[in-house]
C-alpha cells in the first residue's frame, strides 16, 4: 500500500529537475553594461566600433570587461552601476551621436549552456528596477478630423468636375461634411457624383427651401479603422523615438482602444524622455500657393528656422495638403554630387502615389514641408448630462521646415536639398523619421521610480519572503513532524517550480508579485494541513497507518480541488480586469495555486510514501 | 454508526473518537456581532467614505529620500513658496524619506504636454526635488513619481467596483454547481460580509485605499472563500454520513473536524502576512494590512457567516440528495 509506480517518482524528478533549471538562471546577477546599436540597420557594427568604445572608456579610467560583438549590437559590461552614465556619455562622444545609439543595459551572466535551453531569468518590473511608465492617450477624434479635412477638398473638386454646382462646402463638428445645393437637380447630381466616387462615405439629403443639403459622414467601420491605424502608426513612431532614446528592453504596448504604454527601465533622465516621446509632431507636404490664388485656398505659415524667418518671413501655401508625415518611412542624411547636405525621403506606396500625382504638372513649382506641434490645454466644459468634465482642448502650431523647387516629378523615394547644414540636415531627418505621429497624444499617466527605490523594494521582498518562508517551515515542522518535513520539502520545491514557470513565461516580477509570492506560500500548505489533519483524523478513528495516509489523500482531494479552483477563478479575474500593480499579483498567485497543487499533493505524496510505503508502519510521525 | 457518536443531555458532544465542540449554540451571538460590525462598515463608509488613493482620484504623489531627516513643516513651506499650493507632506517609513502628495490640478497642468515647452518637459518630479534642493543642506533623492491624470481613475474606480462583483457572481456559480444553491448564497453572503467588513475598517482608520489595497481585497474573497469551501466540503460529506442528527449537529461535528485546519492555515498564512507587513516596506504595508483583518474576519465568517446562513435557509440532507459524484465516500465507510 501507498506504493507510487517507479514511473511516477521519474515524472516528478523530471518535472523537479526541470523547474530547477529554469528558475536557476535568477541566480546569476546581471552585470551592468553599455550597448552600442546602429541609427539604421545598414551600418556595420563591428569590431572596429568596440575597440574605439573600448579605447574611449579607457580615456575615461572607466573599468569594463569582456567586449562581445553580437549581431547588431556591441556589448561592454562594467564593473560598477555607477559608471553606466559616465560610459555611456563617453562612448557616445567618441563614437558621434549621428550615427550610433548607445544604451545602458544589463547583461545577463546566464552560463551559455543555460541560455542556450532557453533559459533566462525573470524580468523585473519598474519598481524593482527603477524607471519610467508613462500611458498616453492617442487623441482618435483628431485624426477623423483630418481625414475628413482631406475629403473637403475632394468633394469640391469631384462636385466641380461633375458640374454640380455647390453653393458652400463646409465640415460641421469635425465629423461631418456638409454641401449646400440651390437646386433638387444639382443635389441629385452631386448625390450621384459623390456615391460613385467616395464610396467610404454615408450619404444623406437633408434641408429644404433654398437650402438644400448633402451630408456625408464616415461609417462607423471606417472610423474604428482610421482610429486603429493612427494608434498603431503611433505606436510604431512611438517605438522609434525609444529607439533614439537608447534604453534596453523598453516596452511600447497598446492598452486598450486608444492609450499607449510606454516603460522605460533604468531611465533617469525623466525629462530627455518625456521630450523625446511626447513630441506630438507631425509633417504636412503642401504646394506652395500660386500668386494668383484665392485667399480661401491658401494659408500664411511662418519659416520655422530663426534665420529665414528673419530673412522672408513666411510663405503662402496652398490649403490642400498633399500628403502627411505618417506616409514618411525612412529619412536619411545624404549628400549631392557637390558635396551639400540633402535629406533622403522615402514614403510609403500610397504616399508615393499621392506625391506623383500632385507634382508631375508642377514641376518649376515650391513644395513646403510643414511642422506640426500640438499643444493641449484642458478647458471645463459643462457636457449634455450638466455635468463638469474637463476636455483636452488642442491647438496646432504649424511651421515651415524647407521650401524647395519640385525638380521633376517625385515618386516614393525623392530628396530635399538646398539645406544650411549637415546639422540641419540631420534634424529635418530626425524629424521626418520620427515626428511623424497619425494623431497626437496626451499624457495621462506617469510614473518614475528612482534606482535606489528599486534596489530597497528588491531587499524589502527578500526579505520578507525569507522570514515567511522560514516562520512557515518552522511552524509546519513542530505541528506535523515528518510529514511537516515532506510538507516543507514540497513547499521549497513550489517556490522553485514558481518561479521557473515564472521564467519560461517571460512574465515580469513586482512588488505586489513578490508580495503574492509570499501569500502563496501561506496558502500552499493549507492543502497539505487539509491532508494531514484528515490522516490525523483517520488514525483517531482506528484505522491502520497506512490505510490512514491513504484515506487522508483521497478524502481531502475533493475539498483541495475545489478550494483552490474557486481561488484560482478570483486570480484570473483579477488579472482581466487590474492593471499594473494588480495583474502582478495576480499573475504569481495564479501560478502559484497551481504550482502548489503539483507539490502539495504530488510531491508530498511522493515523499510520504518513499518514506512510509509498502513496509509495516506502527506509528506515524505525524 | 451510532457507535460513532457519544450524547449528553442528547447532544453529541463526540463523533469518531473527536470532541465536538457546540459552535451552533453562539450562532445568534456570531450573527448579532456580524450584524453590528457590517453596520458600523456602511456607516463608515456612508459617512466618511473611503480615503481613495491616488490610483482612484487622480493626482501626483513624489516620494523623496533626504540625507538628514527635514521639519515638515520647512519642507511645506519651500513648497508653497515655490508655487505649490496645498501640497500636503507626510513622512514614509523613516524620517528622513517624505510623500508629498500635489492637489490634482497639477496633474493635469501635467497632462497638456508640448514638446518644445521647457516647462512642462522638465517633469514634476524634477522641479519639485530642485525646489527641495534648494532649502536642504543635504543630498535629496527623488525616489519615485506618481501623476495619474482623473479619468484614469476614474477608470479604474468602476473597473475595481465591477470586477468584484464579477468575481462574487462566478464563484456563487461555481459553489452552486458544485454543491447547491443554499451553499452558494451562504457563501457569497460570507463574501459580501468580509469585503464590507475589510472595506469599512479602512473607511474608520482613513487609510490610502490604493490599486494595492484593492487587490488584497480581491485576494481575501479568493482566501474566505477557499476556508468557507473546506467548511462546506465537510458538511456536505457528514450530512450524508451522519445520520439521525439535527443539522446543528451536523454542522457542529463539521466544525470541530475542521478546526485544527483552520486554525493551522490562517496560522501560516497570517504569519507570512505579518513578515510582509513588517518588513515589506511603505509600499504594500497597506496590502498586507488589508490582507490580515481579511484573513481573521475570513476565517470566522466562514464558521459563522457561511454555515449559519445555511441554518437560516434550513439546510437538510434531502437538500443534498441525490449525492453528486461523490459516492466514493460512502463506499469508503468502515
Amino acid at each position: 500500500m501507498n506504493r507510487f509506480p517507479l514511473w511516477k517518482y521519474i515524472l516528478i524528478l523530471i518535472i523537479v529537475g526541470l523547474g530547477l533549471l529554469y528558475a536557476s538562471p535568477n541566480l546569476y546577477r546581471p552585470d551592468p553594461a553599455v550597448q552600442i546599436s546602429g541609427q539604421s540597420s545598414a551600418l556595420k557594427i563591428d569590431q572596429n566600433v568596440l575597440s574605439e568604445a573600448q579605447k574611449a572608456l579607457d580615456d575615461a579610467g572607466i573599468a569594463y570587461f569582456g567586449g562581445e560583438v553580437q549581431d547588431k549590437s556591441v556589448l561592454l559590461r562594467l564593473k560598477s552601476i555607477e559608471e553606466q552614465l559616465p560610459a555611456k556619455r563617453a562612448i557616445q562622444e567618441a563614437l558621434g551621436h549621428s550615427d550610433y545609439v548607445v544604451a545602458l543595459n544589463l547583461a545577463p551572466t546566464t552560463p551559455e549552456w543555460l541560455s542556450k535551453l532557453g533559459a533566462s531569468p525573470m524580468k523585473l518590473g519598474l519598481d524593482l528596477a527603477g524607471g519610467v511608465h508613462f500611458l498616453m492617450e492617442v487623441d482618435t477624434n483628431s485624426i477623423v478630423k483630418t481625414n475628413m479635412e482631406g475629403y473637403v477638398s475632394d468633394v469640391k473638386s469631384k462636385l466641380r468636375a461633375a458640374k454640380a454646382r455647390y453653393r458652400s462646402v463646409e465640415l460641421e463638428n469635425d465629423r461631418e461634411i456638409v454641401a449646400r445645393f440651390r437646386s433638387d437637380e444639382l443635389r441629385t447630381l452631386g448625390m450621384r457624383t459623390l456615391r460613385s466616387e467616395f464610396p467610404t462615405l454615408q450619404l444623406t439629403e437633408a434641408g429644404g427651401g433654398s437650402n438644400l443639403e448633402i451630408r456625408a459622414t464616415l461609417a462607423d467601420q471606417e472610423i474604428k479603422q482610421l482610429e486603429d491605424y493612427a494608434v498603431t502608426q503611433n505606436l510604431t513612431t512611438l517605438r522609434n523615438r525609444v529607439n533614439e532614446l537608447g534604453v534596453a528592453e523598453p516596452i511600447v504596448q497598446r492598452q486598450g482602444r486608444n492609450r499607449i504604454v510606454v516603460e522605460l527601465p533604468g531611465v533617469q533622465d525623466t525629462a530627455e524622455a518625456k521630450r523625446i516621446i511626447g513630441k506630438t509632431a507631425n509633417l504636412e507636404y503642401r504646394m506652395e500657393a500660386r500668386q494668383d490664388a484665392l485667399v480661401t485656398n491658401k494659408e500664411y505659415f511662418e519659416f520655422r528656422n530663426e534665420q529665414e524667418r528673419a530673412a522672408y518671413g513666411g510663405a503662402w501655401l496652398e490649403r490642400k495638403l498633399i500628403i502627411s508625415g505618417e506616409r514618411v518611412t525612412d529619412a536619411r542624411v545624404g549628400y549631392d554630387e557637390s558635396g551639400f547636405p540633402q535629406v533622403n525621403i522615402t514614403l510609403d506606396s500610397r504616399g508615393g502615389e499621392l506625391m506623383h500625382r500632385a507634382t508631375w504638372k508642377n514641376v518649376g513649382r515650391r513644395m513646403g514641408t510643414l511642422f506640426v506641434e500640438s499643444r493641449f490645454t484642458p478647458e471645463t466644459q459643462v457636457d449634455a448630462e450638466g455635468n463638469e468634465v474637463t476636455v483636452q482642448v488642442r491647438t496646432d502650431d504649424k511651421k515651415i521646415i524647407s521650401l524647395a523647387t519640385v525638380q521633376s516629378p517625385l515618386g516614393r523615394q525623392f530628396r530635399t536639398t538646398g539645406l544650411g547644414s549637415p546639422a540641419e540636415a540631420q534634424e529635418l531627418a530626425l524629424l521626418l523619421r520620427s515626428g511623424a505621429l497619425a494623431a497626437p497624444m496626451y499624457f495621462v499617466e506617469e510614473r518614475v521610480i528612482g534606482p535606489s527605490l528599486g534596489a530597497d523594494n528588491i531587499k524589502v521582498g527578500v526579505t520578507s519572503v525569507q522570514i515567511g518562508l522560514a516562520a512557515v517551515v518552522l511552524c509546519m515542522l513542530i505541528f506535523y513532524r515528518v510529514f511537516g518535513l515532506a510538507a516543507n520539502i514540497a513547499l521549497a520545491t513550489n517556490l522553485i517550480l514558481l518561479v521557473a514557470v515564472m521564467s519560461i513565461l517571460g512574465a515580469t516580477l513586482t512588488l505586489p508579485g513578490i508580495a503574492g509570492m509570499v501569500l502563496t506560500i501561506g496558502m500552499a500548505v493549507d492543502a497539505n494541513v487539509l491532508i494531514f489533519s484528515r490522516i490525523r483524523e483517520e488514525l483517531r478513528n482506528g484505522l491502520p497507518p497506512q490505510s490512514a495516509i491513504n484515506a487522508g489523500f483521497d478524502n481531502a482531494y475533493s475539498a483541495i480541488v475545489d478550494a483552490n479552483l474557486t481561488t484560482l477563478i478570483v486570480a484570473v479575474i483579477l488579472y482581466a480586469i487590474g492593471s499594473g500593480p494588480v495583474q502582478g499579483f495576480a499573475v504569481t498567485l495564479s501560478i502559484g495555486i497551481l504550482t502548489s497543487m503539483f507539490s502539495a499533493i504530488m510531491g508530498t505524496r511522493a515523499l510520504i510514501n518513499l518514506f512510509y510505503g509498502g513496509r509495516r508502519v506502527q506509528k506515524l510521525w505525524i | 454508526m451510532s457507535s460513532n457518536t457519544k450524547e449528553e443531555n442528547g447532544k453529541i458532544t463526540e463523533y469518531m473518537g473527536k470532541r465536538v465542540y457546540d459552535f451552533m449554540r453562539w450562532r445568534k451571538v456570531a450573527a448579532a456581532m456580524s450584524f453590528v460590525l457590517v453596520i458600523a462598515s456602511v456607516i463608515a463608509l456612508a459617512m466618511n467614505g473611503l480615503k481613495l488613493g491616488l490610483d482612484f482620484t487622480g493626482g501626483t504623489q513624489i516620494e523623496v529620500g533626504y540625507q538628514n531627516a527635514p521639519q515638515i513643516a520647512d519642507v511645506r513651506s519651500q513648497l508653497q513658496q515655490a508655487g505649490y499650493e496645498g501640497a500636503e507632506v507626510v513622512r514614509f517609513g523613516s524620517d528622513s524619506e517624505l510623500l508629498i502628495k500635489l492637489p490634482p490640478e497639477v496633474a493635469q497642468k501635467q497632462t497638456q504636454q508640448n514638446a518644445r515647452d521647457a516647462e512642462a518637459t522638465n517633469s514634476i518630479g524634477d522641479k519639485v526635488v530642485g525646489v527641495l534642493r534648494q532649502g536642504s543642506d543635504g543630498r535629496v533623492d527623488l525616489r519615485r513619481v506618481e501623476m495619474v491624470g482623473p479619468k484614469i481613475g476614474e477608470e479604474l474606480r468602476d473597473d475595481g467596483g465591477l470586477g468584484m462583483l464579477f468575481a462574487l457572481a462566478v464563484v456563487m456559480a461555481y459553489v452552486a454547481l458544485r454543491f447547491q444553491y443554499k451553499f452558494a448564497i451562504g457563501a457569497v453572503v460570507a463574501l459580501i460580509h468580509d469585503v464590507i467588513i475589510v472595506l469599512g475598517f479602512f473607511a474608520i482608520l482613513q487609510l490610502d485605499f490604493d490599486l494595492t489595497v484593492l487587490a488584497a481585497v480581491l485576494a481575501v474573497i479568493g482566501y474566505s472563500i477557499n476556508d468557507t469551501i473546506v467548511v462546506y466540503d465537510r458538511i456536505r460529506e457528514n450530512f450524508r454520513k451522519v445520520r439521525q442528527a439535527e443539522p446543528a449537529e451536523v454542522i457542529n461535528i463539521s466544525m470541530s473536524q475542521t478546526l485544527s485546519r483552520t486554525f493551522m492555515t490562517s496560522f501560516t498564512t497570517l504569519l507570512v502576512l505579518w513578515a510582509l507587513q513588517f518588513f515589506g516596506g511603505e509600499l504594500i504595508h497597506n496590502f498586507s494590512l488589508a490582507l490580515i483583518v481579511g484573513v481573521i474576519i475570513g476565517t470566522f465568517s466562514s464558521v459563522y457567516v457561511a454555515a449559519n446562513t445555511l441554518m437560516a435557509m434550513n439546510i437538510s440532507k434531502e437538500d443534498l440528495m441525490p449525492p453528486v459524484k461523490e459516492g466514493a465516500d460512502l463506499d469508503e465507510m468502515p
